[in-house]
């Protein structure tokens, strides 16, 4: 069996095959800001209480603080049923982004079922969990039963052999294999990322494959526990947990191998995510803007590959470079390691933990005609402000490499 | 259901669908002028209750933001036929009320062709040509959620 196949197992309680229906018990559920709109769809079913309260997590990260009368309320809205229902795992807007910020709290283990009202709850998969986005209203099904239906998918095995030469890293494995499978070539699919180059991985680095696994269509992305897994999830979780993972003669739809030995830095052109280049195909487009942060790529190592480009030098006086630390204990960190004094040197301008400027709610959006190049998981037009302004994606020593120079960089031409 | 087509291309993604700076407001009537703002402004002036949207592959990638399937279907779009729909929408889409099908019209109608669609019986005509075609239904206990009027009403029955 694959590993999609024995949680959809046990979490239906009969064997799953690809292409069945089955009705899927949830093992967690979080919510952002569009819990409001997950309360109102609960509210309309009728449910007396939530099916389990220790399961459900919800926070804020998408406009904090709330940069609106109208998301204030929202806000409030939510924080008005954490109390009533006295939902304990609540995280208010102090703590970041929920991707981050669930693992961090030892909520994510592996082999758990998870949704997650956000695109990007496929980030969890890097812990062996079996992890998807899914809508308001279906939430608030799960909220009232702690069930949802779900279509069993196949499996796409991606084989990463080779070794990545030093600054390119696990965003540009995954824009590399955005770009060969385009947006929709993983549709409805697992993906699991195995092999030498994931093996190799940090933690971090497996939650940005991921992460941006959904942006070629994946239900699920997945890397499977190991040591380093292990060492990550001590300390935050004392309850037990077992990997799963797919048996060696599991029916996988798809092997695809690759060798990434010599693999460039790559960069997601506008405005589509799967319009992939190497980063030496376009060096000298001018930008305005440069953003680091987001569930793709704001982790301390993230920052650290940035500083490591940055120390020391400054960027020019007509580039604005965003730096968003992905939660409050990669803030802290940064603060504690002197890379957010560093960054701040070069001219940063660091913002709160959370989703920052990614989604064009605010903190740095773009007018007609800018162009940003970002850290972040999507490109499409008007995603960052003004439908006609630009944005670039590539990996935080790119992005770094590019606000110093102000133009798309190659980071191996411009580290010290 | 009957109406007039609005015919878009690939990939068309939930940003542009309902852009990321109007999802603080849950009035979705406010939403619906909004619809499509960034592919086609004239979209949600024009539009008219009971349209039909005509798409190619991948329809609502992107987000899960469940305001793109209510933008539509409050700005009066009566269902979205594409060659293909990305996961999360496409839920969406049935969950809240607005009908999909995943077929590929786009050789069948051009912009502003009248449709006419039987979703029980898989049945898709463009009455402007006289062309017909079949498409293969929607399983029925996805009928049954947008008959109803979406999940929330179907869950409803569970706690009545």
């Amino acid at each position: 069996m694959t590993f999609a196949q024995k949680v959809l197992s046990k979490a239906s309680g009969k064997e799953a095959n690809p292409g069945d229906i089955v009705s899927a018990k949830i093992d967690l559920a979080m919510s952002h800001e569009n819990a409001a709109l997950v309360l109102r769809s609960f509210k309309e079913i009728g449910a007396k209480e939530v099916w389990d309260p220790e399961k459900i997590v919800l926070l804020f990260d998408h406009r904090v603080p709330a940069n609106t009368t109208k998301a204030a309320e929202g806000h409030q809205s939510v924080r008005n049923f954490v109390k009533a229902e006295m939902l304990p795992n609540f995280y208010d807007l102090r703590e970041g982004i929920c991707h981050q910020v669930l693992p961090e709290k030892g909520h994510v283990l592996p082999g758990m079922l998870i949704v997650g009202t956000d695109s990007h709850t496929t980030t969890y998969g890097a812990f062996g969990a079996f992890s998807t986005g899914i809508g308001a209203t279906e939430m608030a099904a799960v909220w009232a039963t702690g069930e949802l239906w779900m279509k069993v998918p196949q499996t796409f095995r991606f084989n990463l052999n080779g070794k990545l030469d030093d600054p390119v890293t696990a965003k540009d494995v995954i824009l590399h294999l955005i770009g060969k499978m385009g947006a929709d070539g993983c549709d409805y699919r697992c993906a699991e990322f195995v092999g030498p180059v994931v093996d190799s991985m940090s933690i971090s680095g497996r939650m940005t494959m991921c992460n941006m696994s959904m942006e070629m269509g994946a239900k699920a992305g997945v890397t499977f526990p190991d040591e380093k897994t292990r060492d990550y999830l001590k300390g935050r979780t004392s309850k037990e947990w077992v990997p799963v993972t797919s048996d060696q003669d599991a029916d996988v739809e798809k092997v695809f191998d690759m060798d990434l030995t010599g693999l460039s830095p790559q960069v997601a052109y506008p405005h589509s995510v799967d319009n992939v280049k190497p980063v030496e195909e376009m060096t000298g487009i001018p930008v305005d803007q440069a953003v680091i942060g987001s569930c793709t790529n704001g982790r301390a190592e993230d920052l650290l590959a940035a500083e490591r480009i940055l120390h020391g030098r400054h960027i020019p006086d007509n580039v604005r470079l965003i730096v968003v630390p992905a939660s409050r204990e990669v803030y802290l960190w940064a603060a504690d390691s002197g890379i957010l004094a560093s960054l701040v040197r070069s001219g940063a301008i660091v913002t709160n933990p959370g989703c920052g400027p990614c989604l064009g709610a605010h903190q740095g959006l773009l007018a007609p005609g800018e162009r940003c190049i970002a850290t972040t998981n999507r490109n499409f037009r008007g995603r960052m402000g003004s439908p006609e302004s630009e944005v670039y994606l590539a990996s935080p020593a790119t992005v770094a490499a590019s606000a110093l120079k102000g133009q798309i960089a190659d980071p191996r031409e411009v580290r010290a | 259901m009957k109406g007039k087509v609005w015919k878009y291309g690939d990939h068309v993604n939930t940003d542009v669908i309902i852009p990321g700076r109007y999802l603080d407001d849950y009035d979705f009537k406010n939403m619906a002028k909004h619809a499509m703002e960034d592919l086609d402004p004239k979209f949600a002036k024009d539009v008219s209750y009971g349209d039909i949207i005509v798409a190619g592959r991948n329809f609502g990638c992107g987000s899960s933001r469940e305001q793109a399937p209510l933008a539509l279907k409050h700005a009066g779009v009566g269902a979205v036929v594409a060659i293909s729909f990305a996961r999360i929408f496409y839920r969406n889409a049935i969950n809240i009320g607005l009908p999909v099908i995943e077929f590929d019209a786009t050789g069948m109608f051009e912009k502003g062709d009248v449709a006419l669609i039987n979703m029980e019986k898989g049945i898709i005509v463009n009455e402007t040509s006289g062309r017909t075609s079949r498409f293969e239904p929607l399983p029925a206990f996805l009928l049954e959620i947008l008959k109803e009027g979406g999940l929330v009403p179907h869950s409803a029955k569970r706690f009545r």
